[in-house]
């Protein structure tokens, strides 16, 4: 199955970054193709490399940084709720992009399932 | 809606317009979308209700209001509105009371319209 995701939910704060991550993982692990992770609401700031957590904590932004890079899945920012949060290409990670709104409506149309993560 | 390419899309309004950005982001997404001539709706469930409300008056918390924006989608061919009538009960409140023209429905007719989508997403 192909799965889109939209994540809602800043990183630390709120558990959805967690489970949306989680999620993709294990869906990856049973076969399924994860297309996208598209970020919207404070989710946008998932993917600031500014990031930086204590050392017995998970980096949140290298974790979609590395399931991009060994999975090839989309990590997306809304641009318009990136521009609101300062998150910008001088912040990104590498895997990420910033994109529009549009997009997402791709994500929906071209997946067999779109599942939100967040409140 | 045989089209294969066009696909079923609800928005489900469920917060408060202010206190949290959802609402407001939720209704510029559907601004977007609606560019992409897919079959929209949206239904308002909740406190996502106020969101629709008259007379709101944001001057106090300096926060720009947006209840007008909801009358524009009319003039994006986003006509599917629907409100959860206990959530309407449940606030004392009538489709008078609301800026646009929705649809009421009981909360088994929303979740057979639910059964029907191929997208749902929810602010």
């Amino acid at each position: 199955m192909k799965i889109g995701i939209l994540l809602k939910e800043g990183p630390y704060n709120h558990q959805a970054a967690d489970t949306a991550y989680k999620f993709a993982e294990a869906a990856i692990r049973k076969g399924h193709t994860v297309d996208a992770v598209f970020l919207y609401n404070d989710g946008v700031t998932n993917v600031t490399k500014m990031m930086d957590p204590p050392q017995d904590d998970r980096n949140i932004a290298v974790r979609w940084d590395q399931l991009h890079k060994e999975h090839g899945v989309e990590i997306l920012a809304c641009i318009a709720a990136s521009k609101r949060r300062g998150i910008c290409d001088e912040v990104l990670i590498e895997g990420g992009e910033i994109t529009g709104l549009g997009t997402l409506t791709d994500i929906a149309i071209r997946n067999d399932r779109l599942l939100t993560f967040g409140d | 809606m045989e089209n294969e390419n066009v696909k079923k899309i609800m928005h489900v309004m469920r917060h408060a317009p202010h206190g949290t950005i959802y609402s407001y982001e939720g209704l510029e997404m559907i601004l977007i979308m609606a560019a992409y001539e897919q079959d929209l709706s949206v239904v308002f469930i909740g406190d996502g209700i106020y969101s629709l409300k008259k007379n709101q008056d944001t001057a106090g918390i300096g926060i720009k209001g947006f209840a007008k924006t909801f009358m524009a989608l009319d003039g994006y061919d986003v006509e599917k509105l629907y409100v959860d009538r206990v959530s309407l009960e449940e606030r004392g409140l009538s489709e008078n009371d609301l800026v646009v023209d929705v649809e009421v429905l009981d909360s088994a007719e929303i979740g057979a319209l639910m059964n029907e989508q191929d997208v749902i997403i929810h602010h």
